[in-house]
Formats: structure tokens, C-alpha cells, sequence
């Protein structure tokens, strides 16, 4: 056996990429002059879609690298491999990124933060949410888990002299270091008994009948946890509301979609890949947290009255509708859930892009960021208010939001197909209940003025104006022609 | 050609609503009813046309979800296609010259036309997944147009009630889609042509049962079904009179549509199990709206109250599963669009004119004050209270006449016991419309409308825009035959009997 290992570049070029340009952003930023900091930022954006471009000699393909030889007894297993699941979630992450840079040339530049340190910090969570997507054993799935994390903590902090941004940064801290600290504690459990790191050798080790002990549904139960905190599933969603509120708004959007979409894409490839032959333990656990859920954070957002912390709790609720499909899975056709999760994901990033892209614009002039500041934001940004109306309503899954409702659809089929009717019951009620304040948020914008004086239009700056056209137009087109997410399996 | 009818059908609503929603607000304002009037009447010309062509399209649209953009009309969907288009048309021309009090008129006439491709979609749909998108597709226009030009006059004010009608329809119309769902995956299709064509073979009865279930909820809270109603009466109360129009006269159809298309021939012999309770129900609707009219103190309510008596006796007709019955049902449902439709136009106008809709207020001596606003509300009463020779005669009496035999797996005598309650609920309507047309019409007026130089009887623009509806009451309950022999083939089909 070589101990050099042929590495396959093009695989890894996506994370790859991304993790040189933010290297990159960091150096270059202490040699430009401060009026010429949002070079950095066109970097990043350069950066990212360097990297998408990586994506497409891949598409079809299935590659993976950093291999061990099997022995005759355990098969050959691959660290990072590329499929189509990694590459719509990478894809995703990318298309996310770029949208969350451009929002932020703004912000940053508003708001003094640190140009260089800020877009070296995004780059480098993206580039562990890129390798999340491919990475096929424990380590360099909680690695690559950690690598998103980290950054963020300190992109939600950045802004120094704002306490909320500290209290922020530091509640995400402490949350995310305690359910890490579960989370390993579960898998060393898993690693003790199956004496295997790779997903495929866990999921082969976890088929002998004689293997199933408790002490093994204790640990696929506790490795649940770390990834129950990146999707902000509850009971560990505490920080999302108050850490997208602290935090600059795209870092929240980043939070809340791209971060989020690294969460599902490893608790997916965990619970699919290595821990597929103990769905009957964990399946009916996810499908009450996604129950549970979705109603709290529906519930919660009912009462919102700020912008920010109305998508916080509306993205705890979206959480829960995308662990539905996993709630949904049965032992031996655990995959035939995936297309579900994919297209939801997806989806959801798409629409709720739109939405915190236009919040982003508003915030900018309303500092305050109220659900009240939108009245009649039809009148005077008619294009804005549009965009985001088009996202509550593809959030909350109606006509004329499409995307939301075939992706609804879609996840509503994989629990009827396999029989967990008090989970699409309960999902039935929730959607109802999410209609609420969506609604009531879009009403808000087409309302009558408060006053007769006529708020003033904004001045869109072409990056904001680029990244609302962005997610406004891929959520019109896949409402058109759903058919591009829904298809993977 | 026939191939693009039915898109075209509901293209040009959506493209006159797209259009009109964002035009700038200057330039909209002026000629919005008057652009709104040309689409809509366009919209009907092709109405008119595709229900005599009867064309279809069939084209995939979502392969993964095995949804197809498969559009059809046939006997049973035509006459709703042309009650759509006819009263959307009518609707916007109304508005040529009675404008709303509040609100801007451009997204008005807009949300209408939305509304519009709606409910003409729901009709032409043959897939399931896709009736229910355009099942869904109504919901928000329908919320805007009651909690923007509505009034207040109804406990909570109009935000509440337009609250109330989308959140209970959006509970009915999900569960509804977990019923389709439900019926996808166990037949593998989502194409109704071809399911009604099995007739629920390759599904348990346990299944059916819940599919019917399921299926029956979503239609019965739009129809809406006792004790599902309660949405009904503070919607039709606070919407603008347009919106009211278009809620009773074609909105309420898409549930007994659902019904009569999705829920009896794809799941035969759930309908079976399910029919007696709902027949019962039904009839208690009928005997529930009745009594319910003869305590209301607001015309426009005690409209929106007799709705739901007639709705329970196309409920009642469904729930006889015999071709006669659903024949009558379907007629019911049309001369109701009609008539109700009429009543609210009128009943509008009233309160439009004296600014309150509550009967002790308006006092009586309609018939003094405004003659011809008097006599065609007497005329759309007794309509309404099933006049032979008018068209809410016909219906009501096939739909007890298919009670009286039912089919053959339902209890005779128990069916027996719903016409005999239902033709109660006949004499209890006419009671109410009687003491309407008593306490309204006849007698003399107060002082105060006396004296009140606005008072205007109604003027030739309205009574073009109402007069079709009238002859076409008149038509219908002279020549009933019009509707049947379009329905009976399609109806027998779908009950599984040879067409």
C-alpha cells in the first residue's frame, strides 16, 4: 500500500478554490487602500464563481478520492466523493454564497466592518460547507462541520461596538460547542462499537443484526444533535432568533440558508449513508423533532413584529418541513427520500435568499427593520416589494409562489408514500398556520400608507439590485419549470 | 388549433391581470375597468368557443411529480366555464361605472382576472395535482380583494373575515391534497380521465374511505358544507359587492365541482360509505341556512345565509349518487351561481345607495323608493326560492326526486326522511324571502330616504350588466333541457354507469 495517495483535483476543486480566494481576500486586503476595500468583495464573488464553474466537467459524474484499499475483509472506502447530491448541494452553496457577498458590499461598507477579515471568514465557511457536501467518513464530516461553524461565529460578532452583535456571536458560540461536544460524544460511541470512520464501512458494520446494542442507538440518537443545531431544529433553534437579529443581515441570511443547507446535507449523508440500516431508530426521532419543529417555530413567528426574527422563526418552522422527508424514511429505501430533501433545500434557499435580500435593502434605511416599516413599500418600491411578496409566497407555499407549493408537494408525498399519516397531518395544520404571517407580512407591503406623506423611494445600489434579481429570478424560473430540482434520485 | 383553446382561455385573463398589476399607478387607474372589461369579455368569446369545440391539451409539465398541464371541458365543466367567464365579465363591467369606495380600482379589476384564470383552471383541470394548484391560485386574490375593498361591517372588520375565509380554505384544500396525494400513490396516476375511467379498481375500500374522507373535506369547506360554513357568512358579508358576486356565484362551485368530478368516480366506493352522512349533513345545512336567514337583521348576511341552504341541496343531490340527482345538483349549482349571483349584485347595490345593509335601518317601501331595484329583487327571490318556471325550480326538484330514489346500495327509507326535511328547507326558504321582500320591498319608506336626493333607482348601466343573468334565469327554467342533455352523458359516465 503507497502511502501516497493519488488525489483527484477536479473533485476537490470546488472547496479548493474557495479556500485559496479566501487566502487570497485576507492578503489583499492589507495592501489596498480603504477606498478601494470592495475590491475584496468582487474577489469573493470571482472566487465562488470560479468554483461553480469547477462544478460542471462533474455533473453525471461520480468521482471520489482519498481511498483506502479494502483487504479482502472490509471493502475499499473513499473520504470525499462527488455525486449528484454533493453536487446540488455545492451548487447550492455557491449560488447562496454569491448572492450573500453581493448583499454584503454594502453592509460592509456601512456598517465599518472589516472588509478583508469579513469576506475571508465567509469564504472560508463556504469552503467547509462545500466539503460537507462530499465528505464520506465521521472525521471529515465533523472537520468540515466545524470549519463552517467557526467563521461564523466571528462573522456574527464583527461588528465590535455593537453589544447585540457580541451577545449574538457569543449565544451561537455556546450553543453550537455543546451540541458539537454531544454530537462527538455519539459518534465515538458509533466509531467504539463498529471500530469504522467511513460512511458505507458504518452502514455495513450497523447491518449485522447481532451488532445492535443500545449503546449504538444512544449514538446514532446523540449524533443528531450537532446537525439538530445547524438546522436550528429544535430544542437546539434558542440561537437562531436572537443570532439573526444581532448579527448583520447577510450574515444571517448566510446563517439561515447556506449554513443551514450544510447542516441538512450532512445530517442527510450521515443518516442515509452510515446510518442507513438503523432508520427505524432514527427516522420516527427526526419525524417528532420535525413535527415539533415546525409548530414552534410557526407558532413563534406568529408573534413577530421584527423582520429579522419573523424569518428567524420562519426558518426554524422551514426546518421542520425539510426533516419531514427524513422523519419519512424506512430501513432498505432510506434513498428514495432524498429527492425529497434535495428539492426542498433547494427551494427554500432560493425563496428565503428572496426574502432577506429585500429585507437587507430595507434594513438598510429602517435601521429599526419592523414588519411595520414595510407598509406600503408596493407604492414606492414596487419591484422590491414584488420580490419579497413573491418569497413570503413561495414560503408559504401558495399560488402565485409555485416554487413553495411543488416543493411542499413533494414533501408531503414521502411520508403518505411510506405511512406517517399523524406527520402529514400535523405538517397540514402548520402550513395553515404559516399562511398567517406570510400573509399578513405581504398585506402589509400593498397596505395604505400609515400617513399621507409619501415615504421616500430608495437608492438601490446595483449589487443589492443584482442579488433581489438573482433570487427573484430563480424563483420565477423553477416555479415555471420545477422540474429542475425535483428531478434528482 | 383546439390543441391552444383552452391555454388561450386562461392566458388572457392572466396576461390582462399581469398587465394590470403592474402598470404604473397613474396610467392604470382611468382606463383599468374599461381594459379589464375588454379581456374579460374576450375571455368569454373563448369561453363560448371552447365549450362548443370542446378541445383539449395535454402536455407534461412536472415528470417528476407525474404532474401534466391536461385541460379539458366536457358537459359538466362547460357551463362552469361559461358561468365564470360570463359573471367575471359582468363583474368588471360593473365597476365601468360603480366604483369601490376605497381602494385603488387598477388592482382591483387585476386581482379580478387573477381570480378568474383561477377558478376557469380549476375547471378545465383533468390532472389532479393541477386542479389543485389552480384550486389554490384563488385564495390570495380572493383574501386581497375582501381585506382591501371590503368594509367593516362584519364583527372584527373585513381583515378578519378574509382571514378566516383563506386560513379554513387553505386547511380544506391542504388536507384535500393529501387525499390526491393519497389517491396518486395508490393508483399510480394523477390523470382524471383515466381514474374515473378505473372507478377506484386498483384501490382498497379502507383507502377509499379515507380518500373520500380526505378529498371531501377540502370540497366541503369550500362548498361550504354544515359545520364547515362559518367562514361563509363574514366573507360574503364584508366583500365588496363584485367579490361577493364572484364568491357565491362561482367560488362556492369549486367544492360540489370537486366533488362531482374528483371525489365520486375516482373513489367510488368511498362515496358509498360516505354519501348518508353526507346526505344528512347536507340536509341539515339546508333546514341550519333557512332558520339561520329568518333571524338576520343584514341583507347582504341573509343572502350569504340562504347560500348555504342551496349549497346543502346540491350536497344532498351529490349524496344521492344517481345520475338524477347529480343532474340536479349541477343544475342547482349553475341557477345558484346565477341567482345568488343576481341577488348579491342587487342586494350590493342597496347597500351601496343607503350605505347600510341592516334591515331595520332600510325600513320597507323599496318597491316606492327604487321600482325596478324592488322588482328585480322580488324577481331574484322568488328565483331563489325555486318559482317554477325560473331556473332554481328545476334543480332542487331533481335533487329531491333523486332522494326519493337513491342508489341502490343507500337506505331508501332513511333518504326518504332527508326529501321529506329538504322539502321543509323549500318552505322555510320561501318563508324568509317572503318576509324579505315584506320588510324590504313593500310598505312605505322612511322619511330620511325621503328626503335623501342620492336615492337614485337603478340606472341603465346597471341594468345591462344585470339583465343577462335574468334571462338567463328565465331561459334556464324554461328550457331545462339545455343544461341536462350536456351533463347527463358526462354524469353517467363518471357514476360508472354506460354513457
Amino acid at each position: 500500500m503507497s502511502a501516497v495517495q493519488s488525489i483527484d483535483y477536479l473533485a476537490i476543486a470546488a472547496p479548493l478554490v474557495v479556500a485559496l480566494v479566501a487566502l487570497a481576500v485576507l492578503v489583499l486586503d492589507s495592501f489596498l487602500p480603504p477606498r478601494r476595500r470592495h475590491v475584496s468583495g468582487w474577489l469573493a464573488v470571482a472566487g465562488l464563481v470560479a468554483a461553480s464553474g469547477s462544478l460542471v466537467p462533474l455533473v453525471g459524474e461520480r468521482r471520489a478520492t482519498f481511498c483506502v484499499p479494502g483487504d479482502g475483509v472490509v471493502l475499499p472506502a473513499c473520504s470525499y466523493a462527488v455525486d449528484d447530491l454533493t453536487l446540488a448541494f455545492q451548487a447550492l452553496v455557491l449560488a447562496g454564497a454569491v448572492v450573500v457577498v453581493l448583499l454584503s458590499l454594502d453592509t460592509v461598507r456601512d456598517s465599518a466592518i472589516p472588509a478583508g477579515e469579513y469576506f475571508f471568514l465567509l469564504l472560508a465557511s463556504v469552503s467547509g460547507a462545500l466539503a460537507l457536501a462530499a465528505s464520506r467518513d465521521l472525521l471529515t464530516l465533523v472537520v468540515s462541520l466545524e470549519v463552517v461553524s467557526l467563521p461564523a461565529f466571528a462573522l456574527v460578532g464583527l461588528r465590535r461596538h455593537d453589544s447585540r452583535s457580541s451577545e449574538a456571536a457569543l449565544k451561537l458560540f455556546l450553543v453550537s460547542v455543546v451540541s458539537t461536544a454531544v454530537m462527538l460524544f455519539g459518534l465515538s460511541l458509533v466509531y467504539g462499537v463498529t471500530g469504522q470512520v467511513h460512511l458505507d464501512r458504518i452502514a455495513t458494520a450497523l447491518d449485522d443484526p447481532s451488532l445492535r446494542e443500545p449503546v449504538l442507538v444512544l449514538g446514532v440518537t446523540l449524533a443528531l444533535a450537532g446537525f439538530g443545531f445547524k438546522v436550528a431544529a429544535v430544542p437546539f433553534h434558542f440561537w437562531a432568533p436572537d443570532t439573526y437579529e444581532g448579527a448583520p443581515v447577510p450574515v444571517a441570511a448566510y446563517l439561515s440558508v447556506v449554513s443551514k443547507a450544510a447542516g441538512f446535507v450532512g445530517l442527510a449523508l450521515l443518516l442515509t449513508r452510515g446510518f442507513a440500516p438503523y432508520a427505524d431508530v432514527w427516522a420516527p426521532a427526526v419525524a417528532v423533532v420535525a413535527a415539533v419543529t415546525m409548530t414552534v417555530g410557526n407558532l413563534a413567528a406568529l408573534r413577530q413584529r421584527h423582520a429579522v426574527r419573523l424569518l428567524a422563526w420562519s426558518s426554524v418552522a422551514q426546518s421542520g418541513y425539510m426533516l419531514v422527508p427524513l422523519g419519512a424514511a424506512t430501513v432498505g429505501d432510506v434513498d428514495a427520500v432524498l429527492p425529497a430533501l434535495i428539492a426542498y433545500v433547494v427551494a427554500y434557499g432560493v425563496m428565503n435568499l428572496g426574502a432577506f435580500s429585500v429585507v437587507t435593502l430595507v434594513g438598510r434605511h429602517r435601521a429599526a427593520n419592523r414588519i411595520e416599516d414595510y407598509r406600503a413599500l408596493g407604492r414606492t418600491e414596487p419591484l422590491s416589494a414584488f420580490a419579497l411578496a413573491f418569497s413570503l409566497a413561495c414560503l408559504a407555499g401558495l399560488p402565485p409562489g409555485l416554487l413553495g407549493l411543488f416543493a411542499k408537494v413533494v414533501v408531503f408525498k414521502a411520508p403518505i408514500d411510506n405511512g406517517a399519516g399523524w406527520l402529514v397531518a400535523v405538517m397540514a395544520v402548520n402550513v395553515v398556520i404559516g399562511l398567517y404571517y406570510y400573509l399578513a407580512w405581504a398585506a402589509t407591503m400593498y397596505a395604505r400608507p400609515a400617513e399621507e406623506a409619501r415615504p421616500p423611494a430608495y437608492r438601490i445600489s446595483w449589487s443589492d439590485g443584482l442579488a433581489i434579481g438573482i433570487t427573484l429570478g430563480a424563483a420565477l424560473l423553477l416555479s415555471v419549470v420545477p422540474d429542475t430540482i425535483l428531478r434528482f434520485d | 388549433m383546439s390543441d391552444l383553446l383552452l391555454p388561450l382561455l386562461l392566458a388572457l385573463p392572466l396576461a390582462g391581470a399581469l398587465l394590470l398589476l403592474v402598470a404604473p399607478p397613474h396610467l392604470g387607474e382611468r382606463l383599468a375597468a374599461r381594459f379589464g372589461t375588454v379581456v374579460a369579455t374576450a375571455t368569454f368569446a373563448v369561453s363560448v368557443w371552447a365549450a362548443s369545440a370542446s378541445p383539449g391539451t395535454d402536455v407534461q409539465w412536472v415528470p417528476s411529480l407525474g404532474l401534466r398541464f391536461h385541460l379539458g371541458v366536457d358537459g359538466i365543466s362547460a357551463p362552469l366555464v361559461l358561468l365564470t367567464a360570463g359573471l367575471t365579465a359582468l363583474c368588471i363591467a360593473y365597476l365601468l361605472r360603480v366604483r369601490p369606495e376605497a381602494g385603488n380600482l387598477r388592482a382591483l379589476v387585476g386581482l379580478l382576472l387573477l381570480l378568474e384564470v383561477g377558478l376557469l383552471g380549476t375547471f378545465v383541470a383533468l390532472d389532479l395535482l393541477l386542479f389543485f394548484v389552480f384550486f389554490e391560485v384563488v385564495l390570495v386574490p380572493m383574501w386581497f380583494v375582501i381585506a382591501q375593498w371590503g368594509d367593516d361591517s362584519v364583527p372584527g372588520g373585513r381583515r378578519r373575515a378574509a382571514n378566516l375565509f383563506i386560513l379554513y380554505t387553505l386547511l380544506g384544500s391542504v388536507v384535500m391534497l393529501l387525499g390526491m396525494l393519497l389517491v396518486g400513490t395508490q393508483a399510480g396516476t394523477f390523470d382524471m380521465v383515466e381514474l374515473a375511467a378505473r372507478q377506484g379498481a386498483d384501490m382498497s375500500r379502507s383507502v377509499q374511505v379515507v380518500a373520500f374522507l380526505v378529498l371531501g373535506l377540502g370540497f366541503a369547506v369550500k362548498t361550504p358544507m354544515w359545520p364547515l360554513h362559518s367562514w361563509l357568512p363574514d366573507a360574503h358579508t364584508a366583500a365588496p359587492t363584485v367579490g361577493s358576486v364572484l364568491l357565491a356565484g362561482v367560488l362556492l362551485k369549486m367544492g360540489t365541482y370537486g366533488f362531482v368530478r374528483i371525489a365520486l368516480p375516482i373513489v367510488p366506493e368511498g362515496a358509498e360509505v360516505v354519501a348518508p352522512y353526507l346526505g344528512a349533513l347536507a340536509v341539515v345545512g339546508i333546514v341550519y341556512g333557512s332558520l339561520a336567514c329568518l333571524a338576520q337583521r343584514d341583507i347582504k348576511r341573509l343572502v350569504a345565509f340562504s347560500s348555504i341552504g342551496h349549497m346543502g341541496f346540491v350536497l344532498l343531490g351529490i349524496s344521492t349518487l344517481t345520475p338524477v340527482g347529480v343532474n340536479g345538483a349541477l343544475y342547482a349549482n349553475i341557477a345558484h351561481g346565477l341567482i345568488t349571483g343576481l341577488l348579491f349584485f342587487l342586494v350590493g347595490a342597496i347597500k351601496d345607495r343607503h350605505h347600510t345593509a341592516s334591515l331595520d335601518l332600510l325600513g320597507g317601501g323599496l318597491y316606492e323608493r327604487m321600482p325596478r331595484l324592488g322588482a328585480l329583487l322580488a324577481f331574484a327571490a322568488v328565483a331563489s326560492l325555486g318559482l317554477p318556471g325560473l331556473a332554481g325550480f328545476w334543480g332542487e326538484m331533481l335533487v329531491l326526486l333523486g332522494a326519493f330514489d337513491p342508489a341502490p346500495g343507500l337506505p331508501r327509507g332513511y333518504y326518504l326522511l332527508l326529501m321529506a326535511l329538504g322539502g321543509l328547507g323549500i318552505v322555510l326558504t320561501t318563508t324568509y324571502f317572503v318576509m324579505l321582500l315584506r320588510r324590504v320591498a313593500q310598505g312605505t319608506s322612511f322619511q330620511a330616504w325621503r328626503d335623501a336626493v342620492l336615492l337614485r333607482d337603478a340606472g341603465r348601466h346597471e341594468l345591462l350588466v344585470w339583465a343577462p343573468v335574468v334571462v338567463l334565469v328565465v331561459a334556464l327554467g324554461l328550457w331545462p333541457g339545455w343544461l341536462l342533455e350536456a351533463s347527463d352523458p358526462v354524469v353517467r359516465m363518471l357514476l360508472g354507469g354506460a354513457s
